[in-house]
């Protein structure tokens, strides 16, 4: 690469802004708890590399060059803010600790404290999704929202405030002590899953939320691993995700038609992500300290099983599911555990559990609907798989699963 | 920072004050106020009288309304305050899961704004 050649430039900027734009915010926030000063400052720096760069060459440590330019920016600010009294330790901060530019990795990485301030008890947990994939990933409020089906300027608004709290509540950079950790993290995973989106395969072919961030979450959950390899449900839900996303290709047909995980070609599953998901769990699994994450990984390993013995071991699926109603009683895992005994005991015993479940909390969850019509058809009660049907239908989100239940339905 | 700690209570655990020193919630509270004094993070603070001794204040196109009761209608009432010199919103979370009022009401944590202060006063925070 000619480091004065101008595309050279335009795509080193790139691929910095993308590698280094969470480390940077997290060590500039780190510093001043000002994540949106943080934004703007390196947003601003970026703008001057475009000018700078394709000018006067690539620097030779460009992360370095950007984190400089970011905190002159700071400084500027800090300076002209300075009737605030906060901005006089602001500016200290700032120009205090200036790293090594000389060095090739200079900056300190900040990211996994930035990971639990994002998803720290005290912001709105809605919040914590949407904050780690901007101050982390750098995704815009445009984006962001797209993902969470609300208007960009709602997001955006929701996300200033976010910032705001973080800046002035007294929230600080820390990673959490080790007494605070467990449910803290938790925090963090759950956010992480939510940018995956969850539910992508119930066993009925329920309703898959693709969210399109399923990329980025792999991504934190790898930063995260990192960080913590010592944590069993790090690997848990990295494992999780790999699994799910091994099959990206196998759940649409040529015509974009929704494909159920137990019609889908093991053929099409990506096999090298499958066995770093296996990996992963082994791992996790050797430190002993069970999990949600973990048992959801292995019912998805036993889904995978598949691919080399021909069948689906649904006696072990039930055992997981059972391990997970007894870990997190959620709705969405005792569907699951139904749906995986009515597989192992027939669809009267699936049924015996849904009817279990509180009316009210499923009169609108997809895949009991889905689930119960799928039982009720196989007991030959044809009505009330239809009017199950139907409700399954109704709730879905996604039109090839509507389209997938419309025509069984009518089968 | 400073963080104020404000404390709501419920119409039951304001009767309850009538018990005087016998109060279990009373006792609760002198051992936590000890807790907090010894800590060396108190700052100060007091508790209120009863929310019916409240009056509230406005001003309506130049005139004076006085109302009988106190500013927010809702089932809990500030029933005191605390201000804490703490490390972060965590220290301070902390200090307000220990306080013997989040078992039936509620504390609300506020930092305190310095900057404002000194917007005000013209004087260094």
């Amino acid at each position: 690469m000619n480091p004065h050649n101008p595309e050279d430039a335009h795509q080193t900027i790139e691929s910095v802004a993308r590698e280094s734009y969470g480390r940077l915010i997290a060590f500039l926030s780190a510093r001043t708890r000002d994540v949106a000063g943080a934004e703007d400052a390196l947003g601003e720096a970026l703008i001057a590399a475009l000018a700078s760069w394709p000018r006067d060459g690539i620097p030779r440590n460009p992360a370095a060059w950007l984190l400089t330019a970011a905190r002159r920016r700071l400084v500027d600010r800090a300076r002209h803010e300075r009737v605030r009294a906060e901005s006089a330790p602001t500016l200290e901060i700032i120009a205090g600790d200036r790293p090594d530019v000389t060095t090739p990795d200079p900056i300190p990485d900040d990211r996994l404290k930035l990971l639990f301030v994002c998803a720290h008890p005290a912001i709105d947990p809605d919040m914590h999704t949407p904050l780690m994939l901007q101050t982390v990933l750098g995704l815009d409020a445009a984006d962001i929202a797209r993902a969470f089906l609300v208007s960009p300027a709602t997001m955006g608004q929701r996300l200033v405030r976010a910032k705001m709290k973080i800046r002035h509540a007294g929230i600080v950079f820390e990673v959490p002590e080790l007494h605070e950790l467990p449910q803290r993290l938790e925090a963090v995973l759950n956010a992480i899953y939510a940018a995956y989106g969850s539910g992508w395969e119930d066993a009925a072919g329920a309703d898959p939320r693709a969210r399109g961030l399923a990329d980025e979450a792999i991504w934190l959950a790898r930063v995260l691993k990192e960080f913590l390899p010592d944590e069993p449900e790090v690997r848990g839900l990295l494992a999780l995700m790999l699994h799910c996303e091994a099959r990206r290709f196998a759940r649409r047909g040529k015509d974009g038609e929704f494909i159920p995980l137990s019609d889908q070609d093991p053929e099409l599953w990506i096999t090298p992500m499958i066995a770093e998901a296996e990996r992963e769990l082994v791992a996790a699994a050797r430190m002993g300290r069970a999990g949600r994450f973990q048992i959801e990984a292995a019912i998805q390993s036993v889904h995978a099983e598949r691919a080399r013995s021909g069948h689906t071991d649904w006696n072990a699926i039930a055992v997981f599911y059972e391990q997970l109603v007894q870990l997190s009683p959620a709705l969405g895992a005792r569907v699951g555990r139904a749906a995986a005994v009515a597989e192992v005991k027939g669809a009267e015993s699936g049924l015996r559990l849904l009817d279990e479940l509180d009316h009210d909390a499923v009169s609108a969850y997809q895949p009991y609907w889905a689930v119960r019509a799928h039982l009720l058809k196989q007991l030959h009660r044809d009505s009330e798989a239809a009017d199950a049907c139907d409700r399954a239908i109704g709730l879905a989100e996604d039109d090839a699963v509507r389209r997938f239940l419309l025509a069984r339905r009518d089968r | 920072m400073k963080f104020a700690m404000l404390i709501y209570e419920t119409p039951e655990t304001f009767a309850g004050r009538v018990n005087g020193d016998d109060d279990s919630y009373v006792g609760a509270w002198r051992v936590y106020y000890k807790a907090v004094v010894d800590a060396g993070v108190y700052v100060g603070g007091d508790p209120l009288r009863l929310p019916e001794t409240a009056t509230t204040v406005r001003q309506k196109d130049g005139k004076r309304h006085i109302q009988d009761g106190p500013y927010a209608n809702t089932k809990e009432q500030l029933a005191g305050f605390m201000i804490l010199e703490l490390p972060s919103l965590d220290a301070a979370l902390n200090w307000a899961a220990r306080c013997p009022a989040t078992a039936d009401g509620a504390v609300e944590v506020r930092p305190l704004a310095p900057e404002e202060k000194q917007r005000i006063t013209g004087e260094p925070a």
